[in-house]
């Protein structure tokens, strides 16, 4: 049997989810559901990109003027939406993606995000990011966090034995 | 050896489903009770001893055959 590596025993993990990609969503919600189940505390402050995945799949433009609207548009709100972010290919890239995942029974990232806050872990997201693309509390998933800022999350990944930024 | 209390049947189900499946089940389990894990996804091998061992669980004993690989654990 193989010796587990890891000799440390952490006890409490932060991540960072500043990407809104499929390919970063799939790592954060794989280490996070996982950490939940090795019994650790886990949280995730979702910023700049990251939290347009958050918003509702059938919320489809987000923002208080032209710009920031623009901005949601070509951001595809919704973790359904979301793209590669490499030879994503006008929407081959994550189409092909998510159908290779399903043919070898890996789960979406959305079923993945479920599973996570089942398993309880913390969905921070980060109010200035809100504030800045205009995205509202009630357009965002529900059973996440209140909204916090840096100085919380960096108080957070200080006392934690992992801390990602992905 | 005793039966197990429960089986989780993770059989076709890749990373990181038998991990999150098995620590479902750990919940249901009494302090003492095992349950046998049966999972086929080739991280598992080494995926499902990490998670005791980060839980502080026991191995009682692991096979595999056919690639299906099996593990019994003791809750803590």
């Amino acid at each position: 049997m193989t010796d587990n590596p890891v000799n440390t025993e952490p006890e409490s993990m932060t991540i960072i989810a500043f990407s809104g990609d499929l390919d970063k969503l799939w790592p954060t919600m794989i280490l996070s559901s996982t950490a939940a189940a090795n019994g650790m505390d886990v949280t995730v402050f979702y910023t700049f990109w990251g939290l347009f995945p958050l918003v509702k799949d059938d919320v489809r433009i987000t923002g208080y003027d032209a710009m920031t609207k623009m901005l949601a548009g070509m951001n595809a709100p919704g973790m359904k939406k979301a793209k590669l972010s490499k030879m994503e290919m006008g929407g081959m890239g994550h189409w092909m993606m998510r159908k290779v995942a399903k043919k070898n029974n890996l789960m979406p990232p959305e079923d993945l995000f479920e599973m996570a806050k089942d398993m309880g872990v913390h969905m921070w997201p980060c109010q200035m990011t809100m504030d800045l693309l205009g995205i509202e509390p009630d357009q965002m998933v529900d059973g996440l966090g209140e909204p916090v800022g840096a100085a919380t999350a960096l108080k957070k990944m200080a006392n934690s034995n992992i801390s990602l930024f992905i | 050896m005793s039966d197990p209390k429960t089986t989780v049947d993770a059989k076709g189900q890749t990373c990181p489903m038998p991990v999150l499946m098995t620590a479902k089940a750990a919940k249901e389990l009494a302090s003492g009770e095992t349950m046998l894990i049966e999972a086929t996804d080739n991280g598992a091998r080494s995926d499902i001893p990490a998670w005791v061992e980060q839980t502080g669980n026991e191995l009682v004993e692991s096979s595999e055959d056919g690639g299906v690989m099996r593990f019994l654990v003791r809750k803590k």
